[in-house]
């Protein structure tokens, strides 16, 4: 059974009398250990598709399975645990919080899982050494530099083990050698088994991806 | 942890939003302060001035003889009618309801000596039971006059501390001869310094007071001046004045409900006047630090509010990583109480310190010593708790509903 099942997946924003239609009858299924990367001009609906795969926003009719779940029927606080335990995310602006160290942003989903004390240090350690950081877990979000940031992100998202890592232009505002690292630690992820799905604007990066979905206005229009 | 991670975020708020939490903190720390202050000022009050009122003495009855405003039995209407010493007994024999009954004449312009030093003033003649009934208590080491004083026509006095301090100075009185008008008599006690803001015939402070049976032998008198009469129960000294009139009417001939033929003065209804009085006015300062700590209430709402706002994008992060509403709205809860009660301990810590150094402004003889009541303390601190939950409540229950994509947004 795949790890992600889109069964006729429809996304419509009602602004005042105009209806936008945001995605449009998805079908798209993602296997375990799959690395997949979702291009399209914008407006073309890739923010809107990963929102709604990350369990953020509820598509306005069809179905979304992960994991096995109908996550469409499930209550906020289900939601809440689903994305702390299956879903890791990146976004584009590494939505740190500013006033916490890298330590404390990476242990955040931790507290939110429930993990005690002891288990939440040696866990975060871990995190912070796999992408690099160990000795800067100390330092506030303003005193790293941007691929950093994003690598504090990727240990923050990686806390729980999640199912699926979801990253929404993880290399957007970063140079070409820092989002070149970047990428570099998701082919890693991908090789040691993790389950990727990342936006990207980027030819190039998409071109070292091994399945490419391409949106147009909505619909998938390229699916390899 | 989590309770580190409100404590954590909340100090980094109060950082960011320094001035508006302090004015928040304020807002609280003000209507918590001026709830215990105009409380507690009129609690001081109020039992300064019931004491000072009981300086005269507690739930008693003061009879004077007055003017048949109605014809009686053939006694025209403007017939005098005078009180005599034997009505004191015939009063306790029939009426059960009094507890303590005195006759009391006063001599006025009376000399009084000691030596060389000369006072003139009041003497005052009754029995011993006047002592209880008026609080005249005596210093240690003195007491007042005594039955066996009465029976003996003894020539003792009990002197008010004002004249005392006049005649003796420094000196002890007790055991001491004084002249009154010339005739020793020896001190037998020395009322104790006391507050006294009502009275019928002068200050106790400055009068001497002897056995009833050696004022009228002195002075010879035909009639009381009056008559002071105590109940068993305060609330039915109604009813002990309605018995009063009846047997007194049936004695001197006179309609028992002709109301001008006594006078009377019930102080049980000073108190009931005065309990009104400061009911009204806790009611009324009640109500204006209701009002300063519901403003100081929406301060808090306002900071919560803000707080919500600026704090939209961080709930947003939270949320994707799996943050439950109920931890969000948890925080934002604790935040909010966490400030009012900052604010109310800051409020009952500063009310606290102006009560203690209220004693330098020697104002306590007009508004007594302010109090902090339980009873204040704790609606106050009620008050307090349900503003709290009310202005924190909403704006965290606000950003709690959020929608994760939207606060990301941001």
């Amino acid at each position: 059974m795949p790890l992600i099942q889109m069964q006729e997946l429809n996304k419509k924003y009602n602004s005042g009398k105009v209806s936008v239609e945001a995605l449009k009858d998805i079908n798209v299924d993602v296997e375990e250990n799959e690395f997949i990367a979702i291009v399209g001009p914008s407006g073309s609906g890739k923010s809107t598709l990963m929102n709604i795969m990350g369990c953020l926003d509820a598509p306005s009719s069809g179905d979304y399975i992960l994991d096995g779940a109908k996550v469409s029927d499930l209550k906020p606080n289900r939601l809440a645990d689903i994305r702390n335990r299956k879903i890791g995310f990146v976004f584009q602006n590494f939505n740190l919080l500013p006033y916490a160290s890298a330590y404390e942003n990476v242990e955040l989903p931790l507290i939110f899982g429930g993990i005690g004390p002891k288990r939440r240090k040696s866990r975060v350690m871990e995190l912070l050494d796999r992408v690099g950081l160990a000795d800067r877990a100390e330092h506030k979000p303003t005193e790293l530099s941007g691929g950093e940031m994003q690598r504090v992100a990727i240990a923050r998202a990686l806390a729980n083990n999640p199912a699926i890592i979801l990253a929404d232009e993880p290399t957007g505002n970063l140079d070409s050698v820092a989002g070149g690292s970047i990428m570099e630690i998701f082919h890693e992820l991908h090789r040691d088994g993790a389950t990727l799905i990342v936006i990207t604007h980027d030819r190039q990066i998409a071109n070292n991806i091994p399945r490419v979905i391409k949106l147009k206005d909505g619909l998938v229009v390229d699916s390899l | 942890m989590k309770i580190f991670l409100f404590f954590s975020q909340f100090y980094r708020d109060l950082k960011g939003q320094k001035l508006r939490t302090a004015l928040t903190t304020f807002g609280i720390l003000w209507g918590t302060a001026s709830i215990v202050l105009l409380l507690g000022f009129s609690n001081g009050m109020k039992s300064s001035q019931k004491k000072a009122q009981h300086g005269m003495g507690e739930a008693i009855v003061i009879i004077w003889g007055g003017t048949m405003s109605m014809p009686y039995e053939g006694n025209p209407k403007g017939r005098r009618i005078h009180l005599h010493a034997e009505d004191v007994e015939l009063l306790k024999s029939q009426i059960p309801e009094i507890k303590y009954a005195s006759p009391e004449n006063t001599n006025w312009s009376t000399t009084v000596s000691y030596r060389n030093e000369v006072y003139v003033g009041q003497v005052t003649g009754s029995n011993a039971e006047f002592g209880v009934m008026r609080n005249l208590i005596p210093q240690r080491g003195g007491r007042y006059i005594s039955p066996k004083d009465l029976e003996e026509k003894r020539r003792v006095a009990f002197i008010g501390f004002e004249l005392k301090e006049e005649l003796f100075g420094e000196e002890d009185a007790v055991g001491k001869t004084i002249l009154i008008n010339q005739v020793p008599f020896t001190v037998i006690g020395v009322m104790i310094d006391k507050d006294q803001n009502s009275s019928y015939s002068g200050r106790d402070k400055t009068k001497t007071f002897i056995p009833y049976s050696t004022f009228r032998s002195m002075f010879s008198r035909r009639y009381l001046n009056n008559i002071v009469v105590k109940p068993v129960v305060a609330s039915e000294s109604e009813y002990m004045r309605t018995r009063i009139n009846q047997v007194l009417a049936r004695k001197y001939k006179y309609n028992p409900e002709d109301d001008e033929a006594l006078w009377e003065w019930d102080t049980t209804q000073n108190d009931e006047f005065f309990d009104q009085l400061f009911l009204g006015m806790n009611v009324f300062l009640g109500i204006v630090g209701f009002f300063t700590l519901i403003v100081g209430g929406i301060g808090v709402s306002n900071i919560m509010n803000a707080v919500v706002e600026e704090r939209t994008k961080e709930i947003g992060i939270k949320m994707a990583l799996g943050a439950r509403a109920s931890f969000i709205l948890t925080q934002l809860l604790a935040e909010t109480l966490l400030i009012t009660f900052i604010g109310g301990v800051l409020g009952i810590i500063f009310s606290g310190v102006i009560m203690k150094a209220f004693p330098v402004f020697e104002l306590e003889e007009y508004v007594g010593t302010p109090a902090i009541s339980t009873d204040i303390a704790i609606f106050a601190a009620l008050l307090l708790g349900i503003i709290g939950f009310i202005s924190g409540f909403f704006p965290a229950r606000r950003a709690s509903k959020l929608n994760p994509v939207e606060a990301l947004r941001l």
